[in-house]
């Protein structure tokens, strides 16, 4: 059986260019870049390169980029390093919103541990933090917000631009966990005001375990990881040189022909939504609009998330959900309960995630698919039982 | 999700599934906040359950052991079937992951609430047969068993 992949937002493949270009710095040019002979320089300049490659894709300036492990490490060490920092200012208060990463909330959570105070700003039915409410929150002793440039779950994306401005004029710091939507839209750091931004190659066909910090020139940071003077004395650990390479060949290519790429992963997005929408009593998840390319995130009331998974994998198709089951916890997923969901909804939630290599075909497939795993559930689901006496039948 | 072969099995493939019409007993346990609900119906002729039915929302190893619930107590005595536990439904599934163990523990407890039902249709309390303890040992408000209720 054929493997669909639409599990992107998870992670994404490693596209062949990346690849190729990676195999030497595990090969002949595996010197240890603070090296003095020519296998250590060549590993050098890569590292120097992928750095200019990655601001410009940013419009950031090359001294303003630090590679890390990954969104998380770039998440904690934006979070903790500003924090860290601004106390000394006497300033203790961050503002971020309900349905951040866990990478996000679980540092925060940490920072309100030793005392920090957080704003957790109300994400609506829609997905979308309202610029007007975060603006209220700011206080005299606001240092940092941080707000994700596109959620994860349901691809939701914030008004990224007011938010910058709004932090400028305020004299508060801009930090945006922009993991989900580099690659997929366009961002100039300088234009909209951000000051710092996390990024992770493995989102946009890059490998996993790199990931890349940008610091604006100015904004002063501790370090997170102290040791060696890597990344300029502010990151400390031998450089993962074919990593930050790949991530660099990967950020170059997600970002050549972006238009192009996301006008057809647009619409192959919504005629999977449309189609989706058409199953009685199913329910999309998030801003129609304002949305990432390729995310679809709707809820089949009746049923739950791993089961249909399960099937869905039975039929060759990876996606994902946000029911418990999925999450390893009791509870649903935070995202879905942010925008309002009641759990017994949130659980039967189901996200697909395209990317670039997902075809017309696959999705026609999907589409065929999805419907008859829906009604087999259905078919056993005491719960579904419930919702048609109390609700009736559907109209159609 | 790692299942055994079993569990994808009774997942792919579940046995009993639907709804007994004429029903001696119906039990259903189990909160679709917490993402699972368990309803069984046995069909009673001389203290033997002839036929049973189940239907269940939650996740693969609630489907499985629902399944697998109603394979091991059809044809049983009602006696026998007030003695299957969930580590036997566990054991006969060659072993769930450990966050799935209460599945197990949500199949018995429906099996009881069908029996239990049954008894109260017959004019009995259900309590001089049916006991609600669990060997559950999570604790948490994710089982709905009596014991983890406290
Ligand atoms: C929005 C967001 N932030 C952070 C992360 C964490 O990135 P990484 O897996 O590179 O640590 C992810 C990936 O799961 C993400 O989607």
């Amino acid at each position: 059986m054929k493997t669909i992949y639409v599990d992107n937002a998870a992670t994404t493949s490693v596209s062949k260019s990346v690849l190729d270009a990676m195999i030497p710095f595990y090969k002949e040019l595996f010197g240890n870049p603070s090296s003095l002979y020519s296998i250590g320089t060549d590993a050098k300049r890569a590292v120097d390169q992928a750095r200019v490659d990655v601001a410009s894709c940013l419009g950031a300036d090359t001294n303003e980029i630090f590679f890390t492990s990954g969104g998380s490490e770039s998440d904690n060490w934006a979070i903790k390093g500003v924090m860290h920092e601004l106390i000394k200012k006497g300033k203790k208060h961050i503002i971020t919103s309900k349905f951040e990463h866990h990478a996000v909330l679980h540092t925060l959570e940490s920072l309100e541990k030793e005392g920090f105070e957080v704003t957790y700003l109300d994400v609506h039915e829609n997905g979308i933090v309202k610029p007007e409410e975060l603006e209220k929150a700011i206080r005299e002793d606001t240092g940092l917000v941080t707000i994700m440039y596109a959620n994860n779950e349901i691809g939701t994306i914030q008004p990224i631009s007011e938010i910058g401005k709004i932090c400028k004029s305020h004299g508060v710091l801009f930090h945006t966990d922009a993991v989900q939507a580099i690659g997929h839209i366009k961002i100039d750091v300088k234009k909209e005001n951000i000051d710092l931004l996390s990024l992770s190659a493995h989102k946009f066909h890059g490998p996993k375990g790199v990931g890349a910090l940008y610091v604006r020139r100015g904004v002063k940071l501790l370090n997170l990881i102290d040791g060696g003077a890597q990344e300029f004395g502010h990151r400390a650990g031998t450089e993962n040189v074919a990593g930050i390479v790949g991530l660099s060949v990967a950020m170059k290519e997600a970002s050549s022909n972006l238009e192009g790429k996301n006008k057809r992963i647009t619409a192959m997005r919504d005629r999977i939504i449309n189609e989706f929408l058409k199953i009685d009593r199913s329910i999309l998840n998030g801003d129609q609009i304002h949305r990432l390319p390729g995310n679809v995130n709707i809820c089949f009331r009746g049923i739950e998330g791993e089961s249909l998974l399960l099937m869905l994998n039975g039929k060759g198709i990876c996606a994902s959900s946000g029911s418990a089951c999925t999450s390893g916890s009791l509870d649903p997923s935070h995202v879905l309960l942010a925008i309002g969901l009641a759990h017994e909804v949130a659980h039967g939630s189901l996200r697909i995630s395209l990317g670039d290599e997902n075809t017309e075909e696959e999705v026609d497939y999907i589409i065929k698919v999805l419907p008859e795993i829906i009604a087999r559930l259905r078919d056993m689901s005491p719960l579904w039982d419930k919702i048609v006496k109390e609700e009736g039948m559907a109209e159609n | 999700m790692a299942y055994s072969e079993k569990v994808m099995d009774h997942f792919t493939n579940p046995r009993n599934v639907g709804e007994i019409p004429d029903a001696s007993g119906i039990g259903e346990v189990g909160n679709p906040k917490c993402g699972d609900i368990m309803r069984m119906y046995i069909k009673v002729e001389d203290d033997k359950i002839v036929d049973v039915k189940f239907k269940t929302f939650g996740c693969g190893a609630a489907i499985a052991t629902s399944s697998m619930a109603t394979e091991l107590i059809k044809g049983k005595t009602l006696e026998e079937a007030l003695k299957l536990t969930n580590k036997a439904v566990m054991e006969a599934l060659d072993g769930l992951p450990p966050v799935k163990v209460h599945c197990s523990v949500l199949a018995e407890q429906a099996i009881k609430a069908a029996i239990s039902d049954y008894y109260k249709r017959q004019g009995l309390d259900p309590k001089l047969f049916v006991s609600t303890a669990c060997d559950c040992h999570e604790g948490h408000e994710h089982c709905s068993c009596e014991s983890c209720k406290i």
